[in-house]
């Protein structure tokens, strides 16, 4: 409940719901924008989702920080999870072997 | 070592370390509390507290949600659901609280309908496919997560559902806050400020504190690094003679907040009087009701609240813990009738909670020790 959980958008929100889909610790879920209806997400960008809405637009630097954060709390599996059983559709299920990736690989947090 | 590849940001932890040790005056005590559960658990998980001066006090605040919660609260949330028809909702942290007669997870055994929800947007699903049942969803949190309610109960409303309330238990950090400063026995000298709350209420709100407790505080990150450098920041401050509202989290947290979940906020909740906190009692107008505008899907109108009061156990001593009276390891019942897997203290339950944390690291060598030098006597 407590976790921020960065995710991507990876297309445009719903323009009347708010609803997008984005991918995080290598799920595909919806979530919800209505909390940044002053300065909507655009495809592309990040943000820190609590439990299952968007609550601040944040760069992909910031977001490999805080997956990294997360994964040294010993939330990513957590933060998984929760991704996961967000009931806003049915889940898109994403390849386990091809998670998101950072630019260097090697410093991919999950 | 596993983690030493993982702090790649080891030599700034081993510079912050020293410029706390620079700056921090041998001959006081400085007692700095961490507002936010998050924080807590960060500096737990990463031994943080071996990398400070023996005379820099890390006190745990207020900000565990489901630590502050009255038992009653529980009680009066799962009374609503003896009715068959009802569905209990809640978020997975609250299914393992205990109430008098058990917690979520065990009235679900003995055949409640109780259902655990990753967002209260699915509570609201789950009533528009259930249209013959009752959902009713049990809210909890600080201001990270009551603009989302916030937001279902519109969409609620808008719908005409009938079928969906909520039971309310948002709090506010700012009271809190207040709650201490405000104690006689208290003697904090300065705030490590809460992230992801201030993601929503900005650093604004903390102003007073500055202006009218001449006390510093400073809105931090998560990581090691981040609590550091916010100590450092406390430091200055102090050495100083400023105190002020400063922002180290400006990578996520914007100085005015976002306007939007307040606006969505003030639509939906209007402040109680007065609302207790468990450990710390009644704080006025510290927590949300809805209002009256939204009372056809406010479950404290729709059903009969026992408003049960129930004491912690006597020999539980969650609040004097809460308050920094007294460190986890002191209460009576640590680690031997109190632990995480049979928590008789709310602390004990979130893995957030001052207790827990304590519990499942105090044993653990600080992992930094390993990459950074050692800091004065581990306190």
């Amino acid at each position: 409940m407590c976790l921020a959980i960065p995710a991507k958008l990876i297309e445009s929100p719903d323009p009347e719901t708010g609803r997008v889909l984005v991918e995080v610790v290598g799920v595909r879920r919806h979530i919800d924008t209505g909390l940044l209806q002053d300065d909507p997400p655009l495809i592309g960008d990040w943000v820190l989702v609590h439990v299952g809405f968007a609550m601040s637009k944040i760069s992909e630097e910031q977001a490999l920080d805080q997956l990294r954060t997360l994964s040294l709390l010993g939330e990513d599996t957590a933060a998984r999870e929760e991704v996961e059983n967000y009931g806003f559709a049915e889940p898109v299920i994403v390849p386990a072997s091809s998670p998101p990736r950072a630019n260097d690989e090697s410093e991919a947090p999950v | 070592m596993k983690f030493v590849d993982e702090f790649r940001e080891a030599g700034v932890i081993n510079k912050a370390a020293e410029e706390i040790r620079r700056l921090a005056h041998p001959e006081r005590q400085y007692r700095f509390m961490e507002v936010c559960g998050g924080h807590t658990h960060s500096i737990y998980r990463f031994g943080l507290r071996d990398l400070l001066p023996a005379n820099i006090e890390l006190i745990h605040g207020p900000g565990c949600p489901v630590c502050v919660l009255p038992m009653g609260r529980i009680d009066d949330g799962l009374s609503m659901a003896r009715d068959p028809n009802v569905i209990f909702t809640a978020f997975g942290d609250m299914m393992r609280v205990p109430g008098t007669q058990g917690s979520p997870l065990e009235h679900k055994a003995r055949g409640m309908d109780v259902r655990i929800v990753y967002s209260p947007s699915d509570a609201l699903k789950l009533a528009q496919k259930n249209p013959d049942r009752h959902v009713m969803f049990f809210a909890i949190g600080f201001e990270t997560t009551a603009p989302s309610t916030a937001l279902v109960l519109m969409r609620a409303k808008s719908l005409g559902l009938e079928n969906f309330s909520v039971f309310c238990n948002h709090v506010t950090i700012i009271p809190a806050i207040r709650a201490i400063l405000d104690s006689p026995d208290m003697r904090i000298d300065a705030f490590v400020g809460p992230g992801h709350v201030s993601t929503v209420i900005g650093c604004r709100p903390y102003e007073w504190i500055a202006q009218q407790h001449a006390k510093p505080i400073v809105v931090s990150g998560f990581e090691p690094v981040d609590i550091l450098q916010s100590i450092v920041m406390l430091l200055r401050q102090m050495n100083s003679g400023e105190t002020k509202v400063e922002n180290q989290y400006t990578r996520v947290v914007p100085w005015q907040g976002n306007p939007a979940a307040l606006k969505v906020m003030a639509e939906v909740f209007e402040l109680r009087p007065y609302f207790e906190w468990r450990g710390m009692g009644f704080i006025s107008q510290s927590a949300l009701k809805m209002k009256a505008s939204y009372a056809q899907w406010d479950a404290e109108q729709r059903f009969s609240v026992p408003g049960v009061r129930v004491t912690d156990p006597k020999a539980a001593q969650c609040g004097e813990v809460l308050k920094g009276a007294l460190k986890p390891a002191q209460c009576k019942l640590f680690g031997n009738e109190c632990t995480p897997e049979h928590p008789i203290g709310a602390l004990m339950v979130s893995s957030e909670g001052s207790c827990a944390a304590y519990y499942n690291y105090e044993h653990r060598k600080s992992v930094l020790t390993n990459i950074a030098e050692p800091v004065g006597v581990p306190a």
